[in-house]
């Protein structure tokens, strides 16, 4: 290994290790430069999906009186197309973006997770499937992208179709939180040495924050989309009014997820946008930090705007006001961040190509969305605009804006990376005209439609109110943008075709994903820079060939594993040496289990779904299987004079954290329970005269104890790791008490009640079924402990599986104080009015 | 307080934006106060894009003009100076006029607007039920509307005479609107309730006093 092959010597080593091979064997691939392009050509095909449709609408709308589509078809149209650019389109493509270009921005070989990554993808895939295959059979969903209960409710919409949108659009989630984790995790922890936060690129912090927002604001939807399940598939209420639920806990839960996933898909293209724009204004990004306390402030503020969807429900004006004032405020972060772009570019000497067209383009339209965004943030003018066509043109330019053109400045920017050729043919040009003038033309007049009285989703129209032409010109706006559409992908096709090839760097960037050959190999890079300033300041063309050369970290093949670096989060300073996990079908296999699951559910075979959820489950416990190591190895040479210890021996490694993170995650779900239960006892009708939960006190009290003390046992297991005895009895103790735990809330579910009668038992029944499932949990991380300690996995400093034990455990204790407690609160006599 | 405004920021262009349902063209004090708003708002916003296309448009035209410009002076400019002054002013006065449209003080005539699939019945003040799609009401003077639904969500709107309200099933909301002079409004449910959405159509018919008067004793 010290003796130093040539580039195209250590290319060959290299790519012998990391490549996937072609063939079936490509459904193996856990590669993040191949899922990264997967996740992306799969999101391209959905827009397709949802242009088309939107391409139907228009047709529909184009005239009054039209008899193109019914209502029916219409509704599911509508639906589909909302559905599909929001969750298959936006959320897929960022992802995709981001698994694709982080690590190679960061300068890691892969991400923390890759198997992840391919399980993810496939979620993607099935869960998509499924709704399209849904709509080709004509039981789309059709309640609206933002499914309001009652109206998905089973007795006003009695078919498959709510339950095609709930659990479809769950499998698809499943990637979204596994993508949220793992680029949490890899941001944090695998840059390259030196590349402390501060010296972090842009799109990093952008994607760090992102991420960050996707495992908060995530499992509410989740778990609306769980409870409205239920109470479909078992008739437990929780957003029926008639027996003490809500339908406005539908659209707080909708909400909260609802307007941080607007951020969220703003946010990457802003990170592109501050990558993007400094290479053509030829200067660093002027503002960094402040940028970085503009993006940190907007995640802040947008968990706090949720209600402005909602001004007229009727929640009290005082109320609305605060959230009146905080939808204000988010203009304040954007409007550094737009400044702080104009102002590179003034104080730079910028250079005009085809990306900086379509940054225009974003310019133009998303300030004119963010306008109308503060005009319907004012309550008054709210009640006026809400629902109507207003809002319809208020969202396409905020997300058409904010997202779509930064991804086509995107696409022209690094599509030369992926291909390895250049943009040849200027078709870009008349598409971004296509596109521009198409664009405003179908959306700005809808403002006027709907200031003039057009509601939205009305699927025709009389001629009688004027709003005649305006649809006309809207459907034939719609048109030209499609043409613009079909040119850029025509653009694309012809550039891997026939673009010219290219040396490193043709943008003259600065940031390191540049570095890399082009097209990328499937190691990133031969070797791992050393970072001495900020990783958006840098000489791609002149780190390149050092790194392929093998100067730098990790230089070398090393006995055939797949090696990469963890640092320290803040510092950067290298810390541990990662062993990725090598190509597997497992992903493959565990998500089809995961698709058995849901399509028996879907399929209402509810005797079949546990099965599937066995079958996930003893997949998934089969990943570790071969990963980690028998023996302690101690520090290992990583080059340039460092050795760092592999990770399994570090304390606190990508799994421990990603692992806290999805407990974060997990507990953002909880917390949401918890509201909702809270919410309905105090707003929801008809909770006069129910009858309150009865527990059994031995067995809540009983369950509490025996889980804190699983939590206990299972602490001090990962406190004494070198002794053996300890160890284990601590383990078992933690296993048999988390089984006691999980027995006695199964038991306390049976005692309170039929929950399928009032809001007052199913809440209850949902929180213990909750807990018991984590008390299930625990046993079974304890378990696993257990079985790798016996497989001489873990070791005095090997102790990642006691740590993942012990947290699972702590937490589980925690679920059940505090599901106990809100039954406790729900039991109590005196009913809120 | 917003009349005379309202004179002189409505423009030419109205005339355009005339219609039965439109939001642009109001024919009561709640709704010209909502309109109104709208042309102010629409005009600063007006000026604001401008100002943002204008310095990027001389980023690239004319450098010169825009290079001495400090980085300190874009962002707490451009970021904070900018918009700050306009969010409080702007927040605080749809505030204000929020809290004037809100249904309270003294108590106006109630009616009752209950949405059920597809179709508005209402109900009179002494109690009277109607469910022909119509709600006669006096004009000249501030009604009060509780709406209410019996199955999914539907919203109240007339947006001559006012902004919209949800019917939520086991909720009732209360809405005031008025209208200046005796006439036809018309009004549709504008939340998505299913395939009978596109044809929710209501209308709200306001008479003199006189006439509304006799309207209601002739009905009894």
């Amino acid at each position: 290994m010290s003796q130093t092959p040539s580039p195209i010597g250590l290319h060959k080593q290299l790519d012998a290790i990391w490549r996937t091979p072609p063939g079936l064997a490509r459904l193996s691939s856990v590669n993040h430069t191949i899922l990264g392009k997967r996740f992306m050509a799969l999101a391209l095909l959905f827009f397709a999906i949802g242009g088309l449709l939107s391409m139907l609408i228009r047709a529909q709308l184009a005239t009054p009186n039209s008899a193109f589509l019914g209502p029916d078809i219409y509704n599911q149209i509508f639906t589909m197309h909302g559905t599909v650019m929001m969750f298959l389109f936006a959320i897929p493509m960022f992802e995709g973006f981001a698994i694709y270009m982080l690590p190679k921005l960061l300068g890691a070989r892969d991400l923390a997770f890759p198997r992840l990554t391919a399980y993810g993808f496939w979620c993607y895939l099935f869960g998509g499937s499924i709704l399209i295959i849904a709509m080709l059979a004509g039981v789309a969903p059709n309640g609206g992208w933002f499914m309001y209960t009652p109206l998905s409710s089973k007795p006003y919409t009695p078919g498959i179709n709510a339950d095609v949108w709930l659990l479809g659009i769950t499998f698809v989630e499943i990637s979204a939180v596994t993508a949220a984790i793992e680029l949490f995790v890899t941001i944090l922890k695998m840059r390259a040495p030196g590349m402390a936060l501060t010296r972090m690129p842009l799109f990093a912090w952008y994607m760090l924050v992102t991420a960050g927002m996707m495992i908060i604001g995530f499992p509410p939807l989740i778990l609306g989309s769980i409870l409205l399940e239920m109470e479909r598939a078992f008739h437990l209420p929780f957003f029926d009014p008639t027996r003490g639920g809500d339908p406005l806990l539908w659209q707080h839960l909708f909400w909260l997820f609802g307007h941080p996933e607007v951020y969220i898909i703003f946010l990457p293209a802003a990170g592109a946008l501050s990558t993007i724009i400094p290479v053509f204004a030829q200067r660093p990004i002027l503002g960094y930090r402040a940028i970085i306390a503009a993006i940190v402030a907007m995640a802040f503020l947008s968990f706090g705007l949720w209600v402005h969807h909602m001004f007229t429900v009727g929640i009290p004006h005082l109320a609305l006001a605060f959230f009146s004032a905080a939808s204000a405020l988010v203009a304040i972060p954007t409007a550094v961040q737009i400044f702080a772009w104009i102002g590179t570019l003034a104080s730079g000497k910028p250079r005009w190509d085809i990306p900086m067209l379509y940054v225009f383009g974003f310019f133009a339209v998303f300030v004119c969305g963010g306008l109308t965004g503060v005009m319907l943030a004012m309550v008054p003018f709210n009640t006026q605009a809400h629902d109507s066509y207003f809002v319809v043109a208020h969202l396409h330019y905020v997300l058409v804006g904010g997202f779509v053109f930064p991804m086509l400045a995107a696409i022209y920017y690094w599509l030369p990376h992926i291909s390895g050729r250049q943009s040849l043919y200027r078709l870009s040009i008349p598409a971004f005209w296509l596109i521009l003038i198409g664009f405003n033309l179908t959306f700005f007049l809808m403002h006027l439609t709907g200031l003039m009285g057009m509601p939205r989703r009305i699927s025709t129209y009389p001629s009688n109110w004027g709003w005649d032409w305006l649809n006309l010109l809207s459907s034939v706006g719609g048109f030209i943008l499609t043409m613009g559409f079909a040119l850029v992908l025509a653009d694309m096709v012809l550039q891997f075709r026939f673009g010219a090839r290219f040396r490193r760097d043709p943008w003259q960037a600065g940031t390191l994903e540049w570095a890399t050959a082009t097209p990328p190999p499937s190691y990133n890079f031969a070797a791992i820079p050393h970072m001495d300033t900020r990783a958006d300041q840098l000489r791609p063309a002149r780190i390149g060939p050092t790194l392929a050369g093998g100067d730098g970290y990790l230089g070398f093949a090393r006995n055939g594993e797949q090696e990469t670096l963890a640092v320290d989060m803040m510092s950067g300073d290298a810390e541990q040496l990662i062993v990725l996990p090598r190509r597997s079908y497992l992903p493959l296999w565990t998500a089809m289990a995961t698709a058995s699951f849901f399509l028996a559910l879907l399929f209402k075979l509810y005797w079949l779904a546990p099965f599937g959820a066995l079958a996930t489950l003893v997949l998934f416990l089969c990943w570790p299987i071969g990963l980690g190591s028998k023996s302690d190895r101690g520090p290992i040479d990583i080059g340039r004079g460092l050795a760092v210890p592999p990770d399994v021996e570090a304390p606190d490694n990508v799994t421990v954290l990603a692992n806290r993170t999805a407990l974060v995650m997990n507990g953002t779900l909880f917390a949401s329970l918890l509201f909702g239960g809270l919410f309905l006892l105090v707003v929801a009708p008809n909770w006069q005269g129910s009858s309150a939960p009865t527990l059994p006190l031995w067995a809540g009290a009983l369950a509490v104890v025996a889980s804190l003390s699983a939590a206990g046992a299972s602490a001090m297991a990962a406190r004494r790791p070198g002794s053996v005895l300890p160890l284990r009895a601590g383990l078992v103790a933690a296993i048999a008490l988390q089984v006691l735990a999980l027995t006695l809330l199964a038991l306390s579910m049976g005692a309170l009640g039929d929950p399928t009668g009032h809001a007052r038992q199913a809440v209850p029944f949902v929180t213990l079924g909750y807990a018991a499932l984590h008390c299930g949990l625990g046993a079974i991380m304890a378990a696993h402990a257990l079985w790798r300690h016996a497989q001489g996995y873990v070791s005095a400093r090997r102790r990642t599986e006691l740590v993942l034990a012990r947290l699972w455990n702590g937490y589980a204790g925690g679920v059940v104080v505090l599901a106990l407690g809100l039954v406790a609160l729900l039991g109590l006599n005196g009913v809120a009015p | 307080m917003f009349k005379p405004v309202a004179l002189g920021a409505t423009p030419l262009l109205l005339t355009g934006c005339t219609g039965a349902l439109s939001t642009l063209d109001p024919a009561g004090p709640r709704a010209a106060n909502l309109a109104t708003l709208w042309w102010v708002m629409l005009y600063g916003s007006a000026l604001l894009f401008a100002l943002v296309i204008a310095l990027f448009a001389m980023a690239y035209l004319r450098p010169a003009w825009v290079a001495r410009i400090t980085p300190v002076q874009w962002i707490v400019g451009g970021g904070l100076v900018l918009p700050i002054p306009i969010l409080i002013l702007l927040t605080g006065t749809a505030l204000v006029l929020g809290e004037q449209l809100l249904p309270r003080g003294d108590a106006p005539l109630r009616f009752g607007a209950h949405a059920e699939r597809w179709q508005w019945n209402f109900t009179y003040p002494d109690g009277r039920e109607m469910s022909d799609d119509v709600l006669h009401i006096p004009a000249g003077q501030p009604i009060d509307v509780a709406v209410s639904s019996a199955d999914v969500i539907h919203s109240f709107w007339v947006p001559r005479l006012g902004g919209k309200i949800d019917a939520i099933p086991g909720h009732e909301n209360l809405i005031r609107l008025e209208a200046d002079e005796p006439g036809t409004y018309w009004g549709q449910c504008a939340e998505y309730c299913g395939p009978g959405h596109d044809s929710m159509w209501f209308r709200i018919e306001a008479h003199t006093d006189e006439d509304f008067t006799a309207l209601m004793e002739g009905g009894q």
